[in-house]
C-alpha cells in the first residue's frame, strides 16, 4: 500500500489534470479481529508511536483507534512550539531527540510539517528566573543542548517590538535555543498517519475503547463502539484521558486533568520571527506562517474534562504580554479553545509498564506535549517491542513516584510550555 | 466561570473571588504506612471524569477553606459544604445521585 510520494512533480502533474488524482492520504478500513499491537488515541504520540513501532522495529500489524478525529485533541490545539531546554538529564535526552527528529521530519514522512526553527527565547523577568536560566543553560551545555543565556540588549535585538523596561515585568535577560522552533500541528499527525497507512497500519477514527478484556493479569483485547477487538499488546496514548482509559484497565496513575488554553488574533504584518515564552506571567507567543499572534496562557487551577477554561486566565495572560508587547494592545483576537492536559506530580511525563501485562501507557506530557512527539513515540516504541523501556524511557517509569526519584521539571519548566 | 457559594460567609461568588486547592478528604499516611500507602497518599488522585470532591479557599472573602462537589465533565457545581466534614452530606449526596443515576459513590474515610 505504499503511498503516491508527494513532490514537485506530482504537483505538476495534477496541476495539469485538476487535481482530480490525489489519493487519501490514509486508509480508513473496518477494525479486523486481531492486531500485534493496539495504539489508543491516535494523537501525534500514538501515531508517533505507531510508525516508530514499523520503522524501527517492523512491527506493522498495528491499528490506532482513535474516539473522535486523528489529531483533534491536544495536538490540534497547542501553539506549536518546540524546544529542548530543560534542566534535568533525562527530560533534556528526550526533548533533544524528539526536536532533532523534527529537523529532518518533513523528509522522513514525505509531508511538509513546516518544521521553522526560528529560534525560542525564555525571557527571564526576575531575578530568581535569570539564575535559573543561568543554570539550565549550564545543564544544557554538559547535556550537549545548544542554548545560551543572553542580555536584555540581545533581546531587545531580537525581538524589537518588546519593552524590556515595563516597570512590573522588566526583562532581565533570557534562555535562548537558535534551534527550537515551531511546527505546523496537523500536518505533523496527518505525516505520521499517512506514513504508518502506507506501512499497512489501521487507522480506525469515530473507534470509542470503552473497556479493556484481560485474562490472567495480561491484555487480551478492547472493546469498542465498533466491536471487540483482540491484541497481544496495547499501548494506551490518550492525554487528557489517561487516568479514565486506566481505570479501565484496573490501575491507577499519578495524573490529574486540567484545562489549558490558548488562542490567536486577527492576521497582521510579520513583526516577530522568534517564539517568546514569558513564565512569569504564563504567556507566551509566537507569530504563525498567516501572520496570527499564537498565544499560550496558563492551566486553571482545577480539574477538567470540558476543554473550556476559564476567561480570567486569558485576561491575565494577555494583560501581562500587553505589557511586554505594548502592540498587540489593540490586537482583535479571533479564536480561543482549550485542551485537557495530563499532570504529573513532577511535570514529567509517564513512559512506562503498567501493572497490567502487555499494557502500556505514554502519559503525563502536561502542558508540553507537542515538541516531544517524535521522541516520546521512538520510546514508547521501544517500550512496546520490547517490553523494556531504553534508554530515552527508562527514568520515566511509574516507579519513580514509590522510590522518589523524581525528573523534577516544575520549578524549571513546569508552567509554560 | 464557576459561581461556588462560601459555607461560612455565605457569600455566593464567582471563581476569582477563590482558589481551587485539589482534591478533598484524602486520607493522609505518615511514618509507619507502607510504601504503596504513602505513595498513593502523595500522588494518586481521583480524577474522575464525573463528580469530584475538591477543597477551595474563600482568598478574596472569609479566608476559610471549604469543600465543593462539582463535575469535571459540565463544570456544574452541586453543591459546598464546611471542611470540617469527614465526607460529602447526605442531603448532598442524595442530590447528586438524583442528577447522577448509576455514579459509583467511593469509600471515604
Amino acid at each position: 500500500m505504499a503511498r503516491r510520494r508527494y513532490s514537485v512533480f506530482a504537483l505538476a502533474r495534477e496541476a495539469l489534470r485538476y487535481h482530480a488524482g490525489w489519493e487519501r492520504a490514509w486508509n480508513s478500513p473496518a477494525p479486523k479481529s486481531r492486531y500485534d499491537v493496539i495504539i489508543i488515541g491516535a494523537g501525534g504520540h500514538g501515531l508517533a508511536t505507531a510508525y516508530y513501532l514499523g520503522k524501527n522495529f517492523g512491527i506493522t500489524n498495528v491499528a490506532v483507534l482513535e474516539k473522535g478525529w486523528l489529531g483533534g485533541g491536544n495536538t490540534g490545539r497547542n501553539t506549536t512550539i518546540i524546544r529542548s531546554n530543560y534542566l534535568q538529564d533525562p527530560s533534556a535526552a528526550i526533548y533533544e531527540k524528539a526536536r532533532s527528529l523534527y529537523e529532518t521530519m518533513s523528509q522522513d514522512l514525505n509531508m511538509n510539517v513546516m518544521f521553522s526553527p526560528r529560534g525560542v527565547i525564555m525571557l527571564a523577568q526576575t531575578e530568581h528566573e535569570v539564575r535559573g536560566y543561568q543554570r539550565t543553560a549550564h545543564a544544557n551545555s554538559l547535556q550537549g543542548v545548544q542554548t545560551e543565556f543572553i542580555s536584555p540588549a540581545r533581546v531587545k535585538q531580537l525581538v524589537p517590538i518588546m519593552n524590556i523596561d515595563g516597570p512590573r515585568y522588566p526583562v532581565l535577560g533570557g534562555l535562548w535555543q537558535e534551534r527550537g522552533g515551531t511546527a505546523r500541528h496537523d500536518a505533523v499527525a496527518w505525516g505520521y498517519a499517512r506514513a504508518c497507512s502506507g506501512m499497512g497500519m489501521d487507522i480506525i477514527q469515530q473507534c470509542e475503547v470503552t473497556g479493556i478484556r484481560r485474562e490472567g493479569g495480561k491484555v487480551t483485547g478492547v472493546t469498542t463502539t465498533r466491536g471487540d477487538i483482540g491484541c497481544s499488546k496495547l499501548g494506551i496514548v490518550v492525554a487528557g484521558h489517561s487516568g479514565v482509559m486506566a481505570e479501565k484497565a484496573g490501575f491507577r496513575l499519578p495524573i490529574e486533568s486540567l484545562a489549558l488554553q490558548a488562542l490567536v488574533s486577527e492576521p497582521i504584518k510579520p513583526c516577530m520571527d522568534v517564539v517568546v515564552m514569558a513564565n512569569t506571567v504564563h504567556g507566551y507567543m509566537s507569530q504563525s506562517d498567516k501572520g496570527e499572534m499564537v498565544i499560550g496562557g496558563g492551566t486553571d487551577g482545577f480539574n477538567n474534562y470540558t476543554q473550556r477554561g476559564s476567561f480570567h486566565h486569558i485576561e491575565e495572560t494577555l494583560r501581562a504580554l500587553v505589557e511586554t508587547f505594548p502592540v498587540i494592545s489593540r490586537l482583535k483576537m479571533l479564536r480561543q479553545w482549550g485542551g485537557i492536559v495530563d499532570m504529573t506530580g513532577d511535570r514529567s511525563p509517564i513512559i512506562s509498564k503498567t501493572p497490567l501485562g502487555g499494557c502500556f501507557v505514554n502519559c503525563g506530557w502536561g502542558t508540553g506535549g507537542f515538541k516531544a512527539i517524535p521522541g516520546s513515540g521512538w520510546a514508547m516504541a521501544e517500550l512496546i517491542a520490547k517490553g523494556e523501556p531504553g534508554p530515552l524511557a527508562a527514568e520515566f517509569g511509574l516507579n519513580r513516584f514509590a522510590e522518589g526519584r523524581f525528573i523534577d521539571e516544575s520549578v524549571a519548566a513546569g508552567v509554560a510550555h | 466561570m464557576l459561581i461556588l457559594r462560601c459555607p461560612y460567609c455565605g457569600v455566593s461568588g464567582e471563581e476569582t473571588e477563590f482558589h481551587a486547592g485539589g482534591e478533598a478528604h484524602l486520607k493522609r499516611f505518615g511514618p509507619g504506612s507502607s510504601d504503596a500507602e504513602f505513595e498513593a497518599y502523595l500522588f494518586q488522585r481521583e480524577n474522575p471524569k464525573g463528580v469530584h470532591f475538591e477543597r477551595w479557599r474563600h482568598v478574596n472573602g472569609c479566608g476559610k477553606w471549604f469543600h465543593a462537589a462539582r463535575c469535571t465533565a459540565t463544570l456544574e457545581v452541586f453543591g459546598t459544604y464546611p471542611a470540617q466534614s469527614t465526607e460529602p452530606p447526605a442531603d448532598l449526596r442524595k442530590a447528586i445521585s438524583a442528577k447522577r443515576p448509576g455514579w459509583k459513590w467511593r469509600e471515604f474515610s
